[in-house]
């Protein structure tokens, strides 16, 4: 099993969301996060005073997957986040030692 | 002879005027980081509570007393002793003496709340409460006497000697604020990471709830002030919407042009410019004047609250360049547009062939009001800081001080965060 880590632009999740679910991916989880890679942060002008803000709004995405899915899905979050602009975030893929179904107790891709 | 209507008026202006202060907790609360927000907002509540007692035991009687040589009060009225039947005002327009004082009362308890702006997130609580009780001695009642205990020529030295114009607060409440935030700001220093951190407002909606509080609750401040209900109540209340609307539209257009947006921000600060500008001018000039004048107090709003970054004061929440500017630009605009056309009581000003005698006399107050505010509020503040400590630890600083002072956090959304 893999779980797959996608940090994206917040405008993209719908859009990843909606081509998961129609690629099959029964769970995800989002949260709100804040970072910056190479486009660094930029300044933004308030009240007559000028900030620079490092940390940029992003949504992280995470999906656990069977081995074998992990290369298709990978792809489908990539092509669906991919704008062409900067700040458009990072997905990495990372192995999984087991998973548990809390409820049933099921394990490894049974609990996917 | 009470007169009925009168008192129905200045009885309701009274209650508008109070409602102005939990107003002002909410714009002030929304507009600090949440960490603190609750402390903001007890510090207005604080003035709520501490004024009024000091209000009932000496205050009013110093403020409004028999005056000794234009400058105080005399001790007739300690707690509040023979009010009970006594009237005020111009025959055929007298109130009750009492509805006077709950009047009176809530434009001082406004006043030192406003102050709690410029040293948002940083302030001892319990020193902020002495402070409240020995301002409002020391700096507020001395200056309301000055230029609202009008005693028939032999009252207020700014309002019966100098005769200087002030319908309802430009001197006392506005410039008086803002030049002792100013003293304020100075002395507690500024929040850490002031300038290297935005410190953005927490919660706009909060911001623009108060602002529009404060917005109704200054129909009270300003028609209330005519102490009557007739036409120059009428006039006094126009004047403030006007000016309160057309300087919400000419700071956020300011903005616009300078910062590329115009914001939520900007507006609710820009209408409380407009009523402050038109605070001491509402009673005396016309509506067109109004509008110049929230025009004006829109864009020098604007810009002032960007100048203290250069300036490197951290007046947090904008007293100095919204009270102080907007109350100045109100007093000097007196000297100006103010005619007898609209205030029989009034004055000619210099657009109104008065000359400028009106405005040299605005301008001595202005001087004299701002200089005693903030030489006596940095004293005060001095002391304080020399004793108890005014600051804030800076851990607690950073930390936020609802938790620190008050045990309390203003968003427990999932209801754990007095738990861990």
């Amino acid at each position: 099993m893999k779980l797959i880590t996608a940090i994206v632009k917040p405008g993209k999740v719908d859009d990843i969301k909606k081509a998961l679910q129609i690629a099959g991916v029964h769970g995800m989880t989002v949260s709100e996060t804040r970072g910056f890679g190479r486009q660094k942060g930029h300044t933004e002008i308030y009240r007559g005073a000028e900030y620079t803000v490092d940390f940029i709004p992003k949504v992280r995405i995470e999906v656990l997957v069977d081995d074998a899915d992990s290369a298709e899905i990978l792809n489908l979050i990539v092509d669906t986040a991919n704008s062409g602009s900067i700040g458009d975030g990072k997905v990495w893929v990372t192995p999984v030692e087991t998973v548990v179904r809390v409820r049933t107790g099921e394990r490894g891709n049974d609990a996917l | 002879m009470i007169n009925s209507g009168d008192t129905a008026w200045v009885l309701a202006s009274s209650a508008l005027v109070l409602f102005m202060t939990p107003g002002l907790a909410i714009f002030y609360g929304g507009m600090v980081r949440a960490k603190s927000a609750l402390n903001m907002m007890m510090m207005s509540f604080a003035a709520i509570g501490v004024t009024t007692i000091i209000w009932v035991l000496y205050g009013y009687s110093l403020a409004f007393g028999k005056s000794h040589g234009g400058l105080i009060g005399g001790f007739e009225y300690m707690g509040l002793a023979q009010t009970l039947g006594a009237v005020v005002g111009a025959e055929a327009h007298q109130i009750p003496m009492l509805s006077f004082a709950m009047f009176q009362l809530t434009f001082a308890i406004i006043t030192v709340a406003l102050l709690s702006g410029a040293i948002a997130d940083r302030a001892k609580y319990s020193s902020w409460v002495l402070f409240v009780a020995l301002w409002v001695t020391l700096v507020y009642i001395p200056i309301a006497h000055w230029a609202f205990a009008s005693q028939n020529g032999t009252g207020g030295w700014i309002v019966d000697k100098l005769g200087a114009l002030d319908f309802a607060g430009g001197t006392v409440v506005e410039i008086n604020s803002g030049a002792a935030a100013l003293a304020l700001a100075l002395v507690l220093g500024k929040r850490d990471g002031f300038k290297r951190d935005s410190m953005r407002p927490h919660n706009m909606p909060l911001v623009l709830l108060g602002a529009g509080m404060l917005w109704f609750g200054w129909f009270g401040f300003n028609a209330g002030s005519a102490l009557s209900a007739g036409s120059l109540a009428a006039t006094a209340m126009i004047n403030t919407q006007i000016a309160s609307a057309a300087a919400s539209m000419t700071w956020v257009l300011f903005e616009k042009f300078r910062d590329g947006k115009p914001t939520t921000l900007g507006v609710a600060s820009g209408a409380i410019a407009g009523a402050v500008v038109i605070t001491p001018a509402c009673g005396f000039i016309n509506p067109l004047g109004a509008l110049i004048l929230g025009l004006i107090a829109g864009v020098a709003g604007s810009y002032a609250v960007s100048r203290k970054y250069k300036f490197g004061y951290d007046d947090s929440l904008d007293v100095v360049g919204i009270h102080g500017v907007s109350g100045i630009i109100g007093m000097i605009g007196i000297g100006l547009f103010a005619t007898v056309t609209v205030n029989a009581a009034g004055k000619d000003g210099l657009f109104s062939g008065g000359g400028t005698a009106l405005l040299s006399r605005q301008i001595i107050a202005i001087i004299v009001v701002a200089l005693f505010s903030f030489c006596a509020t940095w004293l005060i503040a001095k002391a304080i800081s020399a004793t108890i400590g005014f600051r804030a630890l800076r851990d607690d600083e950073i930390t936020g001080l609802d938790t620190i002072y008050h045990a309390e956090s203003a968003y427990d959304i999932t209801g754990n965060s007095n738990r861990y």
